[in-house]
């Protein structure tokens, strides 16, 4: 099977311009490289400022990468133009995690998610019957057809977002923290209809969030990011039982566990030290000033490969890679 | 038998507002233990918040506290009803024997001062110095107990100067600064980092032994809660639902609400099969439903529970739940 997006070697540099000059370039996303399956979503997991964002929007073209290849469905991304980038936006969709900001607060639900279909051209008989279907799909309904979003609760305009992607009928959706502005109970229920939407559409995700629980349930595979790198990449499930990277390690030991008795008996890591810039970071293994095993000489001078460490499971680590 | 260094007593506060009257907390009973770590837990605007700031009457305008006692017990065995303070009266406790650490530094610390300055002068206005000289100079062991490197330089950073985990940390030395008994943490960690957020809880725990205090949390990560707290108050739409130690919320909820709670939040380290959700939203507090505050919601609502407030029972030792099953 072919995947529904390549990614190879991703790049996003922002300028830091100081009068009017460019004195220096946040490396947000640093040559990054994974794969996605028809049907499967992806987790992208890392703290604040690590570029999963960035990743996210670069994929889509929302901001052209500074250097690397993106194939979706076969087509070379950053070349598409005209009438085939229309389709591009078209098929990959994204959700935003602000449930207030990403909805037009002038426009009725209806009109929300009828504009992109009348941009795209897409033919509906009866659109009125349409909308319906699409908010059925989500958990709302007809009577809330012809309201505003100031009239709907977070967790509503989350779904509102959802019907209006579906309208398109994507292959791909780039969740970009899409509950992480929710409670919890509405939360569960927004993971839900999306795991949901997936095993009917066959939709592929890329699914962020910084939260490994979320990760967790939603991911078949997934990528733990540090400072712009790709640090660890494999399944979901692989990656908790036997997290391989020290930063993943010290990530897993420090998020708190919802369970007293796991909790007690959780292996605890000593966290040392905070993320560093993205502007200078540090050389050779970005992790190196807070990792415990650093070998010096070796993780402070040069970058460890992505090395595939068992099946389908790939560490950047000179613990796991010849030097 | 654990002795309590405050109990609040059928607290309620309202909000008089425009749209009418938001009864934000209702008839809020809980008593705190000397020594513990107790955690305030629930879903956006339960009320975790003003139960919190009501115990030394810090509800601004359009925010009354129409009924309650705060008592407070001394270490020297005296008490005091907080809410019966004067003005004056309760500022000398706020700050000083009970003190806060909010959950966004920003509007905690005042951009145009050094972190040394407030941090001294959150201790000359308590006497505790002589001047904010005295202060400010005493601010650097505080900013070395709460373990900001090279503090001796730090003290005189502006809080733009200091990383999001930093600042946190000088919000946790303003609140440490007086050698307070009860420490109210609200939402000390919810704006950090995980690896940010073990650091700061690991050094709350850590100060909180040393100064043998008291610590009010107020959070809604549940995982936080079984990691830090040994008691758990669980609050649903401005009224306690159920009252317990971690293991007896954790392992034998009772209320609905909690059990659902519980089963919606994904748990990185077991085994998650399906996410229960909560059909419904949260009521709004000016018509709050009648009876049992989560009846539209609740699997096992029945006539009873839509007529009549449940009220808290104590179902085994330390285990209270406010629902009409028991
Ligand atoms: N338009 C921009 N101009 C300059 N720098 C940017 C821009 N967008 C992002 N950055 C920087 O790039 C880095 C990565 O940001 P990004 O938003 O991708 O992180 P993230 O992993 O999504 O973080 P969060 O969890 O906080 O959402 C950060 O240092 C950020 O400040
Ligand atoms: N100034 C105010 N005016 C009107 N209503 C208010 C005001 N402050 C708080 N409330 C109401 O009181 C209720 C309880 O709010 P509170 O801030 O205690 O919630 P919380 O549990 O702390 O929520 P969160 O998790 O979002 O911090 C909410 O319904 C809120 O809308
Ligand atoms: S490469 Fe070295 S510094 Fe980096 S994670 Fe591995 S052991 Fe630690
Ligand atoms: S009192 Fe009734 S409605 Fe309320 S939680 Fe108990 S069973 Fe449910
Ligand atoms: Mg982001
Ligand atoms: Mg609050």
């Amino acid at each position: 099977m072919e995947p529904v997006l390549k990614v190879e070697g991703l790049k996003k540099y922002f300028p830091v311009r100081s009068l009017m000059r460019t004195v220096a370039w946040v490396k947000a996303v640093d040559g990054v490289s994974f794969e996605i399956m028809p049907g499967e979503t992806f987790g992208l997991v890392g703290e604040s400022g690590c570029g999963k964002t960035t990743t996210g929007r670069t994929i889509l073209r929302l901001i052209e990468p500074t250097e690397g290849k993106i194939t979706f469905k076969g087509r070379d991304v950053t070349q598409l133009k005209g009438k085939d980038l229309l389709w591009f936006r078209r098929h990959a969709q994204i959700m935003f995690q602000d449930p207030y900001s990403s909805l037009d607060p002038r426009q009725t639900v209806f009109n929300i998610i009828m504009e992109p279909v009348k941009f795209h051209g897409i033919e509906v008989d009866d659109p009125e019957e349409f909308v319906i279907k699409l908010l059925e799909s989500v958990g709302l309904n007809e009577m809330h057809l012809y309201r505003y979003p100031h009239e709907f609760s977070g967790g509503q305009r989350q779904r509102i977002a959802l019907a209006k992607i579906l309208a398109l009928q994507p292959d791909f959706v780039v969740l970009d923290e899409p509950t992480s502005a929710l409670d919890v109970s509405v939360q569960a229920n927004i993971l839900n209809t999306l795991k949901e939407l997936q095993r009917k559409h066959g939709f592929s995700y890329l699914f962020i969030s910084h939260d490994l629980g979320v990760v967790k349930y939603m991911s078949h595979r997934m990528g733990v990011m540090y400072l712009g790198k790709l640090v660890e990449v494999g399944p979901a499930e692989k990656i908790f039982e036997n997290p391989l990277h020290p930063y993943t390690q010290m990530l897993l030991s420090a998020i708190p566990i919802p369970d007293p008795e796991l909790a007690r008996q959780k292996k605890r890591m000593e966290v040392k030290g905070e993320p560093p810039s993205p502007i200078n970071p540090p050389e050779g293994c970005h992790f190196h000033p807070r990792c415990p095993l650093a070998k010096a000489g070796l993780c402070d001078k040069k970058e460890p490969p992505l090395v595939e460490v068992e099946k389908d499971h790939y560490v950047a680590c000179w613990l796991y890679a010849k030097a | 038998m654990p002795e309590p260094i405050v109990e609040i007593k059928n607290l309620s506060v309202y909000f008089y507002t425009y749209a009418g009257v938001v009864k934000a907390i209702e008839d809020v009973s809980f008593d705190i233990y000397r020594g513990e770590t107790l955690a305030l837990v629930g879903e956006t605007g339960c009320g975790k918040s003003v139960t919190s700031r009501a115990i030394t009457k810090l509800i601004e305008s359009p925010g009354k506290i129409v009924n309650g006692q705060v008592i407070y017990h001394r270490d020297d065995g005296s008490t005091v009803d907080l809410l019966k303070l004067s003005d004056e009266g309760i500022r000398e406790i706020r700050g000083n024997e009970i003190a806060y650490i909010f959950q966004d530094p920003h509007s905690s610390l005042d951009p145009l001062y050094t972190v040394g300055y407030q941090i001294g002068e959150a201790m000359e206005v308590h006497g505790k110095v002589r001047n904010i000289k005295e202060g400010i100079a005493k601010a650097v062991n505080i900013l070395r107990e709460v373990l900001i490197p090279d503090p001796e330089n730090r003290v005189k950073n502006y809080p733009h100067e200091l990383s999001g985990g930093m600042k946190q940390r000088v919000v946790i030395g303003i609140g440490v600064a007086n050698n307070p008994r009860l420490l109210i943490a609200d939402e000390p960690t919810t704006a950090l980092d995980v690896t940010v957020q073990a650091q700061i809880l690991e050094l709350l725990n850590e100060l909180k032994r040393k100064y043998n205090a008291t610590v009010l949390l107020i959070t809604h990560n549940l995982g936080v809660v079984a990691e830090t707290a040994q008691r758990v108050v669980v609050m649903y739409a401005g009224k306690v639902v159920e009252i317990g130690t971690v293991d007896q919320i954790f392992h034998n909820p009772l209320h609905p609400y909690t059990t659902a709670l519980l089963r919606a939040v994904p748990n990185p380290l077991g085994k998650i099969e399906k996410l229960e959700s909560i059909p419904g939203t949260v009521p709004n507090l000016i018509t709050p439903p009648k009876g049992c505050r989560f009846h539209p919601r609740c699997p096992f609502a029945e006539e009873r529970c839509r007529k009549e407030v449940p009220k808290l029972k104590e179902i085994e030792p330390g285990h209270f739940v406010a629902c009409h099953r028991y």
